[in-house]
């Protein structure tokens, strides 16, 4: 795995305050990113958010308004999109239907000018050694349409190594195959950055699939970047409210902050110190950052819902106010709960943010 | 993937008297008149054919119509494409319109195709005196005869690529140029093999359309016997003359043509189909 190391260096990848706008709307408002040599990054984020126009202005196919990308110090965008040896994996696999498998992955080699083009024993080695590292020895003869989703990817991800790129982008690699697939397909592709040692970024909406396969994970939302980070670094010290929820199940309750303390209506027991300033404030916490008290010493719970998620049981109820509240418990405890029941529960770790100004 | 066979079930009285009805009205109104062409072809024995071919202003007709096609499908051929590939690959104000103006010789009779180029370059026309003074004359010779049919066959190729390009997106293209293909590569090697069967078909159907134009031909070709005359042309003189026999004769050429289209139309349509089902 690829430390990151002190920003500054000028071997790797320096995306600055890119700005990119489809007539009125803007697709990207000013992100910067660095990304060291060898790192996998993911770029997360809900769809709108300009992760994929981001990864296609990387690979050439969509020209910035303004900003500096530089590659190993050279001005990439400077650079023709054939001049970038980027290795691009698209969603919809963008294979060449009306070529086998091994042409598809032979064609970044075979239009070379004639003085770069290997040889045709060359490329047929090629063609191989990449078929054996995406597992798909024995297929080279067959049509895109002949293979299963899944196979497809693969062959998609082996035509983009062919070139040997200088960087490797993934725009949603696995939005259009099955689960099961999926999560086979994602440490088959970790395993093949770590033994490629390519820099990679990635486009997900998935915050699992991001934060089980990247070394980094960048939150965007509406064009901007919120916050780059190790993926527990994201999980335990998200600096927004938008970053807290969409990495993983939350609850919130909403309150106001006064000197210094936030106070949620009608729940006098909950008074967190905070150093926002007066207003209104969202409280979150997870759903296994709880704990059951007595009554009056925690949030009044009406259940509606028990059932089995993973490991723990998952307590599904209402507030006095009507929101939504859910909590783990340890499987252990799964007979004490039934819907109809008050629970009191009270969070062990919470977070406070100012709420988010109303989508514009 | 095995398709799962439809469930036959006894077909109802109103389903059989409604394949009736339409396999009825398929007789009446396309196959007996096609029949009756090579009937009245054929009704004083094989030798009509090779007197009527003989015939040196049929022969005439017949080099015309060739000479026509070749000039008028290549053209819209490359026309088509250029248009299908603007209007799908790019946004641009005024879209909806050039489509609509793509469609338009459909719409329109066949005759104003022929008329506008007469009112056009005619004697009389806007450019007409202009052109004549440099011994140019573009109506009522074969030119004003490819003029015309350019016009009438403008759609076909265009109409066939575009519904095709739009589906088919331009993902393929893009990823040709990050492994690094140039323009010329990209077109030659992903954009026309992807679209080819598409396109064999537009410019077969854009042939059959050139070759048998008739109102618009009529128009502007001045009837010049074994000059300006094509072979729809031809037959209109020959049946205006009661030589039935010589007209059903050249006239079940272009019906043969017709077929051999037909023909050729759904043996493309079954390759296209193979390539694009999965068979694995």
């Amino acid at each position: 795995m690829a430390e990151p190391v002190e920003s500054g260096s000028d071997a790797g990848l320096r995306i600055d305050t890119i700005v990119k706008q489809y007539g009125r709307y803007p697709a990207l408002r000013g992100v910067s990113l660095d990304v060291q040599p060898g790192e996998f990054v993911a770029l997360l984020g809900p769809s709108g958010s300009g992760k994929t126009t981001l990864l296609r202005t990387l690979a050439g196919l969509e020209t910035p308004d303004s900003g500096e990308v530089r590659l190993g110090g050279q001005d990439f965008l400077a650079l023709s999109p054939r001049a970038r040896r980027v290795g691009m994996v698209f969603q919809h696999y963008a294979l060449f239907r009306h070529m086998t498998v091994a042409s598809n992955i032979a064609f970044g080699l075979e239009v070379r000018p004639r003085r770069d083009r290997p040889s045709k024993a060359e490329i047929a080695e090629r063609v191989a050694r990449l078929l054996a590292l995406v597992q798909l020895e024995g297929l080279g003869t067959r049509y895109p349409a002949q293979l299963s989703g899944g196979q497809r990817q693969r062959v998609a991800l082996a035509r983009a190594l062919a070139i040997e790129p200088r960087l490797l982008l993934l725009d949603e690699p696995f939005g259009a195959l099955d689960a099961t697939v999926r999560k086979e397909l994602r440490h088959h592709l970790r395993r093949i950055h770590d033994e490629t040692g390519l820099t990679t970024l990635f486009v997900t909406h998935d915050q699992e699939e991001a934060l089980d396969l990247a070394d980094r994970v960048a939150v965007l939302r509406e064009g901007r970047l919120l916050q780059v980070g190790a993926p527990r670094t994201l999980l335990d010290a998200p600096q927004s409210a938008f970053v807290h929820a969409f990495l993983g199940e939350t609850n919130r309750l909403h309150g106001l902050a006064r000197a210094g303390r936030v106070l949620i209506a009608g729940e006098p027991w909950l008074s967190p110190a905070t150093t926002l300033a007066d207003g209104p404030v969202a409280l979150f916490f997870r759903f296994h950052e709880t704990e059951i008290v007595g009554p009056d010493q925690g949030l009044a719970v009406r259940l509606f819902a028990v059932h089995r998620k993973g490991g723990n049981v998952r307590l599904e109820g209402r507030d006095a106010r009507g929101q939504t509240v859910e909590i783990d418990r340890p499987l252990t405890e799964e007979g004490q709960y039934q819907p109809g029941q008050t629970l009191y529960v009270r969070p062990t770790v919470t977070r406070i943010y100012a709420e988010d100004p109303p989508p514009a | 993937m095995a398709a799962t066979p439809p469930v036959r079930r006894k077909p109802s009285f109103g389903a059989l008297a409604l394949i009736l009805l339409a396999v009825s009205w398929i007789g009446v109104v396309i196959l007996a008149p096609l029949a009756l062409v090579f009937v009245e072809a054929l009704r004083k024995g094989l030798a009509t054919y090779p007197e009527a071919l003989a015939d040196p202003d049929c022969q005439a007709a017949i080099a015309l119509t060739c000479q026509v096609a070749l000039i008028a499908v290549p053209l819209n051929a490359c026309f088509g494409l250029a248009a299908a590939w603007c209007v799908t690959r790019f946004e641009f104000v005024g879209k909806t319109l050039i489509l609509s103006l793509i469609d338009l010789p459909f719409s329109m009779s066949p005759v104003i195709s022929g008329l506008v180029w007469v009112l056009v370059f005619g004697a009389n026309g806007w450019f007409g005196p202009q052109l004549d003074r440099f011994g140019i004359s573009l109506v009522f010779n074969v030119s004003g005869i490819v003029l015309a049919t350019l016009l009438v066959t403008f759609p076909f190729v265009a109409r066939e690529l575009i519904p095709l390009m739009q589906q088919q997106g331009a993902e393929e293209e893009a990823a040709a140029v990050t492994l690094g293909a140039g323009g010329f590569d990209v077109f030659f090697r992903v954009s026309l093999p992807k679209i080819a069967w598409a396109l064999l078909y537009g410019v077969l159907l854009c042939n059959a359309r050139a070759m048998g134009e008739f109102g618009a031909v009529s128009v502007i070709s001045g009837h010049v016997r074994g000059l300006t005359n094509t072979v729809p042309l031809h037959v209109e003189v020959l049946y205006n003359d009661y030589n039935f026999a010589a007209a059903f004769a050249v006239a079940s050429l272009l019906a043969g043509l017709a077929l051999v289209t037909l023909a050729a139309k759904s043996l493309l349509e079954r390759r296209f189909a193979m390539e694009h089902t999965p068979h694995g």
